[in-house]
């Protein structure tokens, strides 16, 4: 008989370990999938992992890592605010597409005009739309007591319908021949998001990870604020009697990882991705709410987390390429990883003990 | 564009059907969160079930075997989330969210060799002479089978919660886990059993939509019914029959928005696809205030302590 013994406070040794443990049973559960695929595990296990990072052309993924990181680290920062408060915005991936959109709408606005201004202007579009799309779930649940998973979660198909529309309408290239998706941003010099150092993959969008990682750090650890989320997830009850208002920090988690979703919509459309297209999301938005668990809610952890949702990308096409291995199993493997990572999660909180175990009283 | 191509017998008959794997997703959910486990992974538990009902019909030849298996699918997909929140305590929302990421991940890895495939159609009940009666015949009597089990499901889980013994022990598992475990219920046996049984469901539902709405299969088709039957449960107030008014009107919903498409309606055919997922927001937020309805221990982990 197997029992749980609840720990009188939580190991902060299992803590470090659990991640790490997970990424290496994902690895093994992740093998076996492929050897049902008829894959050879060890050789899709190493193309994943490997070959991005020290392989033959490591040079070319390399800068991948960063391009497809940012996003993952930008959006799941704002996202573990909410989780570890107890909020959950789980439609990342529309606030990422409206961002998108209101900052690629600024750019075009002004085409073809040429100016300094244009590029920050369209940041602020992007961050606006993002944390205006998150706010309708964040207003309706302190005016309305709305459940914000739901919520969020129906405007991510609201946002997806919408990218449909403007990139067959309002936003659609007017010299594009009849094909959906807007004019290329990265032809128009003063909105391309591009690469600062180039070959390194390093765009604005990478610098605004980095600032926010920091700042969420000084804010958890430092500042009033990030303490009132902490005690708000940890215990309720004792937050507001500690005078943390509810309602302000709702909006304020819910605003705050919306605002970065639609940064980080915002810097792809203008960067890496170019165009609004009706196929522009490809799941960021749900892919960091992985990466905010595995990197434990903590910003640090996250940017870990990230880097490697990121070579599991990179990884999972080359293997696509090389092996044929399929889009789908990669996800698959994304969505193992979340499964043992909560898994294992018990073994921070309680002890595992052998034995028949005496009568509980 | 042209309103009098939409026939409203037609319409309703269809707005019937439409309903169906929400109300089957829901109505399972509903039996969950009774027992006061939040299960969000009905999306990824329907999507694992439209695909698996897929294949087995593809392969087998008899939808009847695939909606079994869909079930079956959804089932043993739940039997995961009832691992993690039962046995190794982890969060509901967390697990949940993990189910659907990962049954939208192995459908379209199960479903792959399966795109552009025509399952054999789901025959309507032999029903005799009753489906021909005008008006009446098409709308009560001229569905599949599934239609009319959705129909019985929900009378039957209604009769359960409130006559009988299981219903009331499950109901009391989900009001207060502590005074059922002090009874000496088994809180995670039977929590486990009301998840299974909400995994069959919504697994049934997503083979409803791959077999008979589209009928097709295609990556990510269920798109969000599953969380509109979550939303579904906290309007319906936690009750059988309103969730079946409820996915009356949310199926009456989506098939007029697809009418109104194919009648070339002057609204754009995205904003109409919107309409769904907008009206679910809005009701959502009319119903909300009235929170009372909530089972008491809904999303809380139990552990019985030593």
């Amino acid at each position: 008989m197997i029992r749980l013994e609840a720990r009188p406070q939580p190991s902060a040794v299992m803590a470090y370990a659990t991640p790490v443990l997970a990424v290496l049973l994902t690895m093994i559960f992740g093998g076996v999938l492929f050897a049902v695929l008829g894959k050879d595990p060890l050789q899709a296990i190493t193309t994943i992992f490997w070959e991005p990072v020290f392989g033959e052309f490591a040079f070319f993924y390399r800068p991948q890592l960063l391009i497809k990181g940012a996003p993952l680290v930008l959006i799941a920062i704002g996202l573990a605010l909410g989780f570890k408060a107890g909020i959950w915005n789980i439609g990342a991936e529309g606030q990422y597409i409206v961002g998108a959109i209101c900052g690629a709408a600024a750019g075009l606005a002004f085409y073809p005009t040429e100016s300094v201004f244009i590029f920050p202007l369209m940041v602020l579009a992007g961050a606006f739309g993002g944390w205006a799309w998150a706010m309708i779930p964040g207003v309706l649940k302190v005016k309305f007591g709305t459940n914000e998973i739901l919520v969020s979660l129906m405007l991510v198909y609201v946002a997806e319908q919408l990218l449909a529309s403007m990139s067959l309408g309002l936003l659609k290239n007017p010299e594009g021949f009849g094909f959906p998706g807007s004019r290329n941003l990265q032809q128009y010099a003063s909105a391309h998001n591009a690469e600062l150092i180039a070959g390194t993959g390093m765009h604005w969008g990478v610098v605004a990870a980095l600032v926010a990682v920091i700042l969420a750090y000084a804010l958890l650890a430092r500042h009033r604020l990030g303490f009132a989320i902490r005690v708000t997830g940890e215990a309720p009850r004792a937050a507001k009697f500690g005078g943390v208002n509810p309602g302000r920090l709702i909006l304020f988690c819910l605003g705050t990882s919306g605002l970065l979703a639609g940064l980080a919509g915002m810097f792809e459309v203008s960067g890496p991705a170019g165009q609004i297209s009706i196929d522009f999301n490809v799941g960021y938005g749900f892919t960091a709410i992985i990466v905010a668990f595995l990197g434990r809610l903590n910003p640090l952890g996250i940017v870990a987390a990230g880097l490697l949702m990121a070579l599991t990308y990179i990884g999972g096409d080359i293997a696509q390429s090389q092996l044929g291995l399929p889009a789908a199993a990669i996800q698959v493997f994304q969505g193992m990883l979340l499964f043992f990572l909560l898994a294992l999660d018990v073994l921070t909180n309680y002890r595992v003990r052998l034995g028949t175990g005496e009568v509980t009283t | 564009m042209d309103l009098s191509a939409i026939n409203p017998v037609l319409l309703i008959a269809a707005m019937i059907a439409a309903a169906t794997p929400i109300l089957l997703a829901a109505i399972g959910e509903l039996v969950v969160e009774r027992a006061g486990v939040l299960n969000l992974g009905v999306e990824g538990m329907m999507i694992t079930g439209a695909v698996c009902g897929f294949i087995i019909t593809v392969n087998i030849g008899s939808p009847t075997v695939g909606f079994i298996a869909a079930a079956i699918g959804g089932a043993v997909l739940s039997l995961l989330f009832a691992f993690l929140t039962q046995i190794a305590l982890a969060n509901q929302v967390a697990s949940g969210l993990a189910l659907t990421l990962f049954g939208l991940g192995l459908s379209a890895l199960m479903g792959q060799s399966y795109v552009g495939i025509k399952p054999p159609r789901v025959e309507a009940t032999p029903l005799g002479p009753l489906a021909d009666i005008p008006v009446i015949g098409p709308i009560v009597f001229g569905h599949d089978m599934v239609v009319y089990i959705g129909l019985a499901i929900v009378a039957a889980t209604w009769a359960t919660l409130k006559f009988t013994r299981t219903g009331l022990v499950l109901r009391a598992v989900g009001e207060n886990h502590d005074a059922a475990h002090a009874l000496g219920y088994k809180v995670k046996r039977i929590r486990t059993l009301a998840i299974l049984f909400g995994g069959a469901c919504a697994g049934l539902g997503g083979a409803y939509i791959s077999l008979v709405r589209v009928p097709q299969w295609t990556e990510g088709m269920t798109a969000g019914v599953g969380w509109i039957a979550l939303a579904l449960v906290v309007f319906a107030s936690w009750k059988p029959w309103r969730v079946l008014l409820g996915a009356y009107l949310f199926g009456g919903i989506t098939q007029l928005q697809l009418n109104l498409q194919g009648a070339g309606v002057a609204i754009p055919v995205e904003y109409l696809a919107m309409s769904p997922y907008i009206v679910t927001i809005i009701v959502l937020v009319i119903l909300s205030a009235d929170k009372s309805r909530a089972p008491g221990s809904l999303g809380r982990t139990f552990h019985a302590s030593g």
